[in-house]
């Protein structure tokens, strides 16, 4: 063995012990340094007899690439592992709050009325709005509902000095609508009613849905099909409905409707029925010819019913302990 | 209106027991809010005889009795005050158990012994009399179980009836109703006449006959007037919530509730000349039976004798003519007021009457002679008496008419939706006692007099459906109309909005439209409110001109909750008045209050301020795609700190408002931080453009920054637009990247950084390109501005 092949090898021991960079230089300086051994050695070929030279030279100059290849790989493997342990100095405490703004949220009231539209919109209804401050034609007279008429009774009305009132259903949007645009029309009126009421189960304000078609041909058993289709799709089961009588100016035959609750109670969530033909007339639609059907919702009962609220007031307590369990 | 199951079953078959019954009532429309039992079970209590009562030898107020209960006499220590020998009342036997849990015990009361107890109506929870023992009729059977013996094994409904439904605030309308649809048998209400035992008579006139087309009424003499009304009467009274006084008031009360028929009595001696209904002079003085004066007004009916007004038609009689426990001959009044003659009258007195009730939906215009027989009837049964003749003083042609009403077989069917038979149909009516003609494809009907509800066709349908049952109505589909809903871009929705707002930290409330009129004047002072006349509270008691109030009662709240930072949002209309009218608009406001950003382990978070809302609703006028018209001008606002405010302005229209609130104002809700609040004009803000597609450039931009000195004065709005003019098409983007005041500044000036990014469309910019628009835009803002450039 040449003493080439020798300093080769305790090079390349002495590289792949080197412990960090410095150590590794300087194993490089030792052997391919100016002064280094390999350059020692390539000064000594000079010596030889010319025909050996080249054989010589090559072999020196073989082993110090072999080196050189010997110190890169032992680099970057103590490159690799400084960076390793710099990183691992770095850790993060992953478990730590991320930054930034949280969420707000929805009114459940809101929530609960954009669910409404929704699935009613599927069935083509449209969402149509009417002023908050109305007049006693269009909440009470165009809907059937004369003055004298004991109806207006159960509408503990808002007056305002003016003589005009704070409306009292949604409906008065059916009238505005239909005078509007005729027949056949099919849409929802969302909003805020007021009643001049004030107790466990009433504030002065809640939320009504109010959804009416008028078409040829509407039927009592129509109204049936869209109402138990609407209910199950608001509360994501298969419900079972009563129908029962009712009494509403505006509507004949009316009724009221209540779902079944998991509890086996029955529970009162909307009015409805057909349209009234003097609502009709009043708004110069022909009774002989169109028919619709009108159904009114309380946005706060769904709301309730839906996830379990047991105070209508909370819904207008603004408090952000309830609001914010509405994720 | 509260019934009970042992009267109705005089008149229909209620074997089915409570709850089939109010459920048969609830599908016919008559809602049955509850059901309960009309008495404890009181085992061990009993009709027991008092044979005999001396003074309890240690106490005053104590007797000692001797009480039969039928199997034995027991030794009973009492303290009532109306004991004496010979009276029946119950008793309760040892081992016995009061509706109040306490079980009877032997006892031993000053030395003597006990065994059972003689009670009251009130420890027996029968009523709320507690002045002595009550007292059971000379004829009850001793020893029996009171249960039995009042009939206590029995339940009272309590019925929601409909406005249109004013013949079911009766027994006999309920009964006819629960026998119609359970299809039982339904006893009439008998046409019995008392024969007259004398020919007495008060004359009667009906100047009002418009209001009050029929009146019956009957001369009753001779009355005993040291009777009580029976037990099973008072019992029956009870149970539907009126208190037994005496035999002429227990009788009319206990034939209203049965018949629906109010009726009044006069104490005759009273009345002078003869009656009149009439209608009352304006300013009328009029004193009520509960000793309340009125002033009456020329639309309100009353009754009249030669004296003035003796009474408020329908709703109370009134004290002059009262009858009393002393009256031994009464005038028997049994009228038929129209319900407009009635309605709004009691309320405007603060009267909500069983009679004002009643007439008021519309009570039969046949029933008064029925009325005042079967009052006479009872009347004379406790009272002995003799009774006049029934004169009934009317105005046909004014007294309601019942027609016809032509029913189509088409026409029904289409409505409900289903296919019926000529028999189905014909005997949910005949059921309903209206009268039915068949005819081809119609039907001519017919209803009873009561039934003034029914007018039209579609009620007689719903007539035909209630009989049939809603639940038998089929489930159809309707035939699908084609009908698209509509999807703007014209605008943006205030659903996107709020969500927008909601990514950014904002939890939207729902405050009511109206508030407290004090906190509306400290946000508008000066401003017209648009008081509502009649308020439920005091604190809304004016509709909101603002959102703000109500978020800052809001804020006010959870602050008060120990909630160190919010961020609110409302979406909903504001008021304002004008000219008489009222305006609405659609606002969307905000308040927010607290750090930045939530509390973080990564150090505190600065007050969020001005240019943190701001940027929210730069975001929300970004959606609009129209964001470069609007502008944000220094203004002044009462609710807001001066030096802090923003008009929000689109196309010289204030849109919205942007603020520190004013301290007078931040008071109300924390002292020590202060809230920035916001509001936008929905409609006016929320005009959006439909996206448009540019080509964009793509050649390489330069920036350039710019450090420019200007007066303290001068907004950057004004040098951004400077800017603008001045650098052309060239400038894709401006931004602010520094705004400094202090050392190397002058006192009252400032220094902005700008950031210009310059592009063009078709060529790569030169460096000479961007000098040569630096240079003009320097040049403008020295020239324009006053602008020193910094180097």
């Amino acid at each position: 063995m040449s003493n080439i092949a020798q300093l080769l090898e305790e090079a390349e021991s002495a590289a792949r012990a080197a412990d960090d960079l410095a150590e590794l230089d300087a194993v490089r300086v030792k052997y391919l340094g100016k002064k280094g051994l390999f350059t020692q050695q390539l000064r000594e070929v000079g010596k030889l007899a010319p025909e050996l030279i080249p054989a010589a030279g090559k072999e020196i100059n073989t082993a110090k690439d072999a080196l050189a290849t010997a110190l890169e790989a032992r680099r970057s493997a103590l490159e690799a592992r400084r960076l390793e342990a710099e990183l691992a100095a770095q850790a993060l405490d992953v478990t730590l709050p991320g930054r930034g703004e949280r969420l707000g949220r929805v009114h459940p009231v809101t929530r609960t009325l954009r669910r409404m539209t929704e699935i009613l919109s599927h069935a083509g209804f449209d969402v149509h709005t009417g002023p908050q401050v109305e007049d006693e034609f269009h909440n009470f007279t165009a809907l059937n509902i004369p003055e004298d008429h004991p109806a207006r009774a159960m509408h503990d009305t808002f007056y305002l000095r003016s003589g005009l009132l704070l409306r009292t259903h949604t409906s008065p949007v059916q009238i505005r609508a239909l005078r509007e645009h005729g027949a056949p029309l099919r849409l929802i009126a969302p909003g805020r009613v007021y009643r001049r009421d004030s107790d466990l189960t009433h504030t002065p304000m809640f939320t009504q849905v109010e959804g009416l078609v008028v078409d040829r041909h509407v039927s009592f058993a129509n109204l049936k099909s869209l109402l138990y289709d609407f209910v199950s799709k608001f509360f994501e089961r298969e419900v079972k409905l009563r129908f029962r009588p009712s009494y509403f100016p505006f509507t004949e035959p009316s009724a009221e409707v209540d779902v079944l609750a998991e509890s086996g109670r029955w529970l009162e969530i909307l009015g409805c029925g057909m349209v009234h033909p003097n609502v009709l007339r009043n708004v110069g639609i022909d009774p002989d010819v169109w028919s619709g059907y009108a159904f009114g919702m309380g946005v706060e009962r769904l709301a309730m019913l839906r996830y379990g609220v047991d105070d209508l007031r909370s819904f207008f307590d603004n408090d952000l302990r309830f609001l914010e369990q509405f994720r | 209106m509260r019934v009970n199951l042992d009267w109705l079953g005089d008149w229909t078959d209620v074997s089915v027991g409570p709850e089939a019954v109010a459920s048969a009532l609830t599908a016919a429309g008559l809602e049955v809010d509850e059901v309960t039992a009309v008495a404890a079970p009181l085992d061990g209590i009993v009709v027991g005889a008092v044979r005999k009562v001396e003074r309890h030898p240690n106490a005053d107020r104590l007797s000692v009795c001797e009480v039969d209960d039928g199997s034995a006499v027991h030794r009973v220590v009492c303290g009532a005050p109306n004991v004496r020998a010979d009276i029946k009342a119950p008793f309760a036997r040892i081992g016995s158990r009061l509706p109040d849990g306490r079980e009877i015990e032997a006892a031993e009361l000053r030395g003597v012994s006990s065994q059972g107890m003689l009670c009251s109506a009130k420890e027996l929870e029968l009523s709320d009399d507690a002045a002595g023992l009550l007292l059971l009729d000379a004829d009850a059977p001793v020893g029996a179980p009171l249960r039995d013996y009042l009939r206590l094994d029995d339940t009272a409904l309590e019925v929601n009836v409909t406005p249109n439904r004013g013949d079911c605030f009766s027994v006999v309308g309920l009964a006819r109703e629960i026998a119609a649809s359970l299809g039982n048998a339904f006893r009439k209400p008998p046409a019995s006449a008392v024969a007259p035992a004398h020919g007495e008579t008060f004359p009667v006139t009906l100047t009002a006959a418009a209001q009050c087309p029929r009146f019956a009424g009957r001369v009753v003499t001779g009355l005993a007037t040291d009777r009580k009304s029976p037990l099973w009467l008072r019992e029956r009274l009870r149970r539907a919530g009126l208190r037994a006084i005496h035999p002429v008031v227990d009788v009319t009360n206990y034939v209203m509730l049965e018949l629906g028929q109010p009726l009044h009595a006069y104490d005759l001696g009273k009345l002078a000349a003869g009656i009149d209904v009439r209608l009352a002079k304006s300013g009328e003085p009029l004193v009520l039976l509960d000793g309340k004066a009125l002033e009456l007004q020329d639309d309100v009916l009353v009754i009249a004798d030669g004296n003035g007004a003796i009474g408020l038609a329908g709703i109370m009689g009134g004290q002059s003519t009262a009858v009393s426990a002393a009256s031994d001959t009464v005038f028997l009044e049994s009228a038929y007021f129209t319900p407009r003659a009635i309605t709004g009258r009691a309320r405007r007195f603060g009267l909500h009457t069983d009679a004002s009730l009643r007439f008021e939906r519309g009570v039969d215009p046949t029933g008064q002679a029925r009325a005042i027989e079967r009052a006479t009837e009872l009347l004379l049964g406790i009272c002995g008496g003799r009774a006049g003749p029934v004169v009934v003083t009317e105005d046909r042609k004014r007294a309601p008419a019942r027609g016809a009403i032509v029913l189509r077989r088409e026409r029904l069917e289409a409505l409900l939706g289903m296919a019926l038979t000529d028999e189905q149909i014909e005997s949910s009516l005949e059921r309903l006692e209206m009268q039915v003609e068949r005819g081809p494809g119609h039907w001519r009907i017919t209803p009873p007099a009561f039934r003034f509800d029914l007018a039209i066709e579609e009620d007689l349908i719903e007539e035909v459906g209630r009989m049939i049952g809603y639940d038998e109505v089929p489930i159809t589909p309707a035939a699908a109309t084609e009908q698209l809903g509509a999807a703007t871009e014209k605008s943006v929705a205030a659903d996107r909005a709020l969500d927008v707002l909601v990514a950014r930290g904002y939890t939207e409330v729902i405050t009511y439209s109206f508030i407290d009129p004090e906190l509306e004047e400290a946000i508008n002072p000066g401003a017209t409110q648009v008081p509502l006349a009649n308020p439920i509270a005091s604190d809304l008691a004016v509709l909101r001109r603002s959102l703000w109030p109500g978020l800052i009662v809001a804020a006010r709240r959870n602050v008060a909750h120990q909630r160190a930072r919010l961020k609110l949002v409302e979406v909903g209309p504001q008021f304002t008045a004008d000219d008489g009218r009222v305006a609405e608009t659609a606002v969307l406001a905000g308040i927010v209050l607290g750090e930045r950003l939530p509390e973080h382990w990564d150090g505190a978070a600065p007050p969020l301020d001005f240019f943190d809302v701001k940027g929210d609703i730069e975001s929300l006028l970004d959606m609009t795609g129209m964001g470069t018209e609007f502008r944000f001008e220094a203004a002044t606002h009462p609710a807001l700190s001066p030096g802090r405010t923003a008009r929000i302005i689109r196309a010289n229209e204030t849109v919205g408002w942007l603020g520190v609130l004013h301290p007078n104002v931040q008071e109300l809700i924390d002292r020590k931080r202060s809230a920035v609040v916001f509001a936008l004009q929905l409609e006016r803000a929320f005009v959006a453009s439909v996206p448009q597609f540019e080509h964009y450039s793509k050649f390489p931009s330069i920036r350039r920054d710019l450090a420019i000195v200007v007066d303290e004065q001068t907004p950057v709005e004004t040098i951004t637009a400077t800017v603008r003019a001045a650098a052309g098409t060239l400038l894709q983007e401006l931004v602010i990247f520094d705004v400094y005041r202090g050392p190397g500044v002058d006192s009252r000036r400032k220094s902005v950084g700008l950031g210009l990014i310059l592009q063009d469309t078709y060529r790569t910019l030169t460096d000479a390109d961007a000098d040569k628009t630096m240079q003009s835009v320097t040049l403008r803002l020295e020239r324009e501005l006053g602008a020193t450039i910094r180097t």
